[in-house]
């Protein structure tokens, strides 16, 4: 009742509660980091059982497809040195789809491997750049199986897991059929070699 | 002239009183995306650019591991080394770590556990595919290799 009589400043000088505000705000802005969990998904596989000998390869010379890396970043594919990275997708394109007609190449997507294989010392850039390739070619091929770019299809293989129709066009382009992918990737990275090369 | 100057007796203040409730909204948006960095970075790193990126679904199923070459070079030398949590550790305590991470999860997430590695582009392979092995021993097979998107000038 008192109060009420005392007639005046009564209010709380809210003037600088903008300029506590601005140094809790830049105290923020510095020290955001905004996450970037992004990058090349990969699946290594199984550890190899001690108790089975290790399976014999018998596959078709013609079915693999070989990528080497030596320890001063230079590329062999195919046995054929390779300056640009970039054109390892296109072959690779054309190695899976070959469907048989080259001799020299796959007979069939499903039975068609990719293989690649660094050195101790080749640089960890030089892997992702050809691993980018090699999926960036996969992407595509599946891509155009279902009707869409390969950026397209990696953000439906991103979000596959929402609806059933992603899923189906998800196993259309995979051709899996009873269980069976039909056209897997197949990229196998082998163990590096020793030897400076 | 001095009509002008009548004119000119119009209040000029702009109203500062709605000033602290925009920052404020600034505030509360930087509070609620910032996430503080939990891991000191004992190595130094610069990723590698890649185009065929995917996002990880699910944020509490991943682990990270740093390689990169140690910031205090004078306590751990040149060479690149992996980094786990708050420690560099070498690559054959890397199973221990990863059954140590998937202790951390449900029963039935642990062999969705993902491992994301943060490598510098200046690594060798040799310390790479080491890892690598010694995650296939841990059973933990999900990998993915961090990078940011490749901007399109070097392409």
């Amino acid at each position: 009742m008192a109060r009420s009589s005392r007639r005046g400043k009564n209010e709380i000088n809210a003037g600088s509660m903008a300029d506590i505000a601005f140094l809790l705000l830049i105290f923020f802005l510095v020290t955001t980091t905004f996450p970037n969990d992004r990058g090349i998904l990969f699946t290594l596989p199984p550890k190899p059982d001690p108790n089975q000998p290790p399976p014999d390869v018998t596959k078709n010379q013609r079915n693999i497809f070989k990528i080497l890396v030596n320890s001063n970043d230079q590329l062999l594919v195919e046995d054929e040195p390779v300056r640009n990275v970039d054109a390892i997708k296109d072959q690779v394109k054309e190695f899976v789809l070959n469907n048989g007609r080259n001799p020299n190449m796959s007979d069939s997507p499903e039975e068609a491997v990719v293989s690649f294989k660094t050195d101790r010392g080749s640089s960890y850039e030089i892997f992702i750049d050809v691993l980018d390739q090699l999926d960036a070619a996969y992407n595509e091929m599946y891509g155009e199986r279902v009707g869409m770019t390969g950026d397209k299809f990696r953000e439906l293989r991103n979000t596959v897991k929402k609806s059933p129709e992603q899923r189906r066009l998800y196993d259309k382009a995979r051709g899996k059929e009873n269980g069976k992918v039909t056209f897997p990737k197949n990229i196998s990275i082998a163990e590096p070699s020793n030897v400076g090369g | 002239m001095s009509k002008f100057q009548k004119k000119a007796k119009a209040s000029q203040d702009i109203p500062t009183a709605a000033l602290p409730d925009i920052i404020f909204m600034l505030l509360f948006f930087f509070m609620v995306t910032t996430v503080l960095r939990e891991t000191d970075m004992l190595v130094s790193q610069k990723l590698p650019r890649a185009t065929q990126l995917s996002k990880l679904e699910k944020k509490s199923l991943v682990s990270h591991l740093y390689i990169g070459t140690p910031k205090q070079t004078n306590l751990y030398g040149n060479e690149p080394k992996i980094q786990a949590n708050d420690v560099l550790i070498e690559p054959k305590d890397l199973v221990l770590w990863v059954n140590k991470e998937k202790d951390k999860l449900d029963e039935a997430e642990r062999d969705q556990i993902t491992i994301s590695l943060k490598i510098d582009e200046e690594a060798k392979m040799g310390i790479v595919s080491d890892v690598q092995q010694q995650l296939r021993e841990a059973n933990a097979r999900k990998i993915m290799y961090a990078a940011p998107e490749k901007l399109d000038e070097d392409s």
